[in-house]
């Protein structure tokens, strides 16, 4: 079956920057992905590719089979993106945006299917509405529909929940997850780690324009599931039994990294056993950048 | 084709929401030209002999608001779009260069046909207007509209801020129509400034359009067409290059 997205050698510089550095990366048919990656990490930049926002220096990006470049059109038509900026055009209604984009991709008697999106995303009492007078939450909601008025195959959603409240999420979630059992490629960058763990099948990871890790989301969670235990000590020295976890001091605090956090007790013990005094305590989940370092780390080991 | 057709339709409503500012104003301002030029000069100028000043007048400031209006159409269109970001919405979709190209055209010469067109029908108030040959009118009308409409685009493309777009309106725009013989013939200038005058594609625009009301021209309309049409073909050549390119709307 061919890949919904199928990227191969990507490169894109912006003046010093190289936002892309060598890209690989296929997402099948129907499947759930997550492109996760700090700010500045490339995510934004790929999509741009994929959506003819902006064209690589080198390497191919093909949507369904449809190369980009060459053959936009199809492109184009087989994929719907949700921008990370809330963008609107202030002269029209919800209707009217809705009915203009369908025009755009050559559907002029598509009110059947815009009454539908606009009840799933809870936007039929806005219909009438001009887009000035919506909330945020509503207007990114509105940008949602506009990716789904031409029934793309493939829908890209770019920080699809920053700056949404707590409810509209969930909302929002539970709409994408539906659009997923019915066939839809869903493709979606985050920040927030645990939105990806509770949604995606399978997860890149990108950093500085490469990707750093590619793997089904229990596995890359499997490595990721471990505490960082911060502790100050009198004397202010670990045990050989602890050594080998130790991380960088920080802030004055020894740094043990711990698989699971059930290990703790044991850390303690160990240091209670050598007469060490511990002074002060933390406990830290590792964020998503150490998760990176982490996994790079891997990577390098593996390699 | 239904591509092309609602992003015409959506250029159309663009500027048709806000007639009031879009087509009425320009139509005011063009009355209140020519209150005053005609009242001040008529009974001092004749340009073509049996042709009142005023009635020389009124095509000249027709054309002028055609032509400009044409520009804000498509030039105000982008940079908004650009600022606000919603032009993102158009460059996601299957549309081709040309035919976003063609839209943007299309919309600009309705816009500035229907205020050139106001501000003739509000000039018959003054006293009927002659038109023996409305076919040349309408062909100058049509090509100019889509030589500003064309300029318009680019400036609004290649403009990151509204200043830009006023300098450009302000300091190249302007000055050309005002120095392309709306309120005079070029040869009742001095000779160096009717030669200046010829390098100026305004100025074929204007007399074109004029010789549609007067059958008298300072230019073969022929002529005149062939420089229109051939400035309207070479900036939609460039325009459509730019479109293709990306150039400052794909990064």
């Amino acid at each position: 079956m061919t890949p919904a997205i199928e990227v191969s050698g990507l490169g894109k510089r912006y003046g010093g920057v190289q936002a892309l550095d060598g890209v690989d990366l296929e997402v099948a048919q129907g499947e759930f992905f997550a492109l996760l990656g700090p700010n500045g990490a490339g995510k934004t930049t790929l999509i741009s590719i994929l959506a003819g926002l902006a064209r690589p220096d080198r390497g191919e990006a093909r949507v369904m089979g449809h190369h980009v470049v060459r053959d936009y059109r199809a492109a184009r038509r087989a994929l719907g993106v949700v921008p990370q900026e809330l963008v609107f055009d202030p002269f029209f209604t919800v209707r009217e945006t809705l009915r203009i984009q369908s025009g755009y991709f050559g559907l002029t008697h598509n009110d059947a299917w815009i009454d539908e999106i606009l009840d799933h995303l809870d936007l039929t009492a806005k219909a009438n509405a001009n887009m000035r007078t919506l909330s945020g939450g509503m207007k990114r909601r509105v940008l949602v529909a506009q990716a789904l008025v031409h029934r793309p195959p493939v829908i890209i959603l770019d920080e699809p929940t920053a700056g949404v409240d707590v409810e509209l999420r969930q909302g929002l979630w539970a709409f994408i997850r539906r659009l997923n059992q019915a066939g839809h490629t869903i493709v979606l960058t985050t920040h927030y780690l645990e939105e990806a763990e509770t949604l995606c099948s399978r997860v890149a990871m990108l950093k500085s324009g490469r990707v750093v890790a590619l793997d089904t989301t229990a596995n890359l969670l499997a490595g990721l599931s471990g505490v960082h235990l911060k502790v100050r000590l009198e004397p202010d020295r670990l045990p050989e039994a602890l050594r080998a976890r130790a991380l960088p001091v920080s802030g004055g605090l020894q740094v043990i990294a711990l698989e699971r956090a059930a290990l703790v007790a044991d850390a303690l013990a160990a240091l209670r056993a050598e007469g060490i005094q511990v002074l002060d305590v933390q406990l830290e989940q590792p964020d998503l950048e150490e998760a990176f370092l982490r996994l790079v780390g891997r990577e390098e080991r593996a390699a | 084709m239904s591509g092309f057709l609602t992003l015409l339709r959506k250029e159309l409503l663009r500027f048709w929401k806000v007639a009031f500012q879009t087509v009425a104003a320009p139509i005011l301002t063009a009355a209140l030209y020519l209150l005053v030029f005609s009242h001040v000069l008529e009974a001092h100028v004749q340009v073509y002999p049996g042709v009142s000043y005023t009635a020389f007048l009124v095509p000249g400031l027709a054309m002028m608001s055609l032509l400009q209006n044409a520009f804000a159409n498509t030039s105000s269109s982008l940079i908004q779009s650009k600022i606000t970001g919603n032009i993102v919405f158009v460059l996601l979709t299957p549309l081709s260069h040309a035919e976003l190209y063609w839209a943007y055209i299309c919309a600009a010469v309705v816009r500035g046909v229907m205020v050139g067109a106001g501000v003739f029908a509000v000039t018959l108030i003054t006293g009927p207007v002659p038109l023996p040959h409305p076919l040349w009118a309408a062909a100058f009308a049509v090509l100019g509209g889509g030589i500003l409409g064309a300029l318009g685009l680019i400036a609004g493309i290649w403009a990151d801020k509204f200043d830009q777009l006023a300098a450009f309106q302000n300091f190249v725009i302007v000055p050309l129509t005002f120095l392309s013989g709306v309120f005079y013939s070029v040869h009742s200038l001095p000779p160096f400034w009717q030669a200046a005058s010829h390098l100026n594609p305004f100025f074929y625009m204007i007399d074109g359009f004029r010789y549609g009301f007067f059958g008298v021209s300072d230019i073969a309309p022929l002529t005149g067409l062939c420089i229109v049409g051939a400035t309207f073909g070479g900036l939609s050549f460039v325009s459509l290059r730019l479109l293709r390119s990306g150039w400052k709307l794909r990064s």
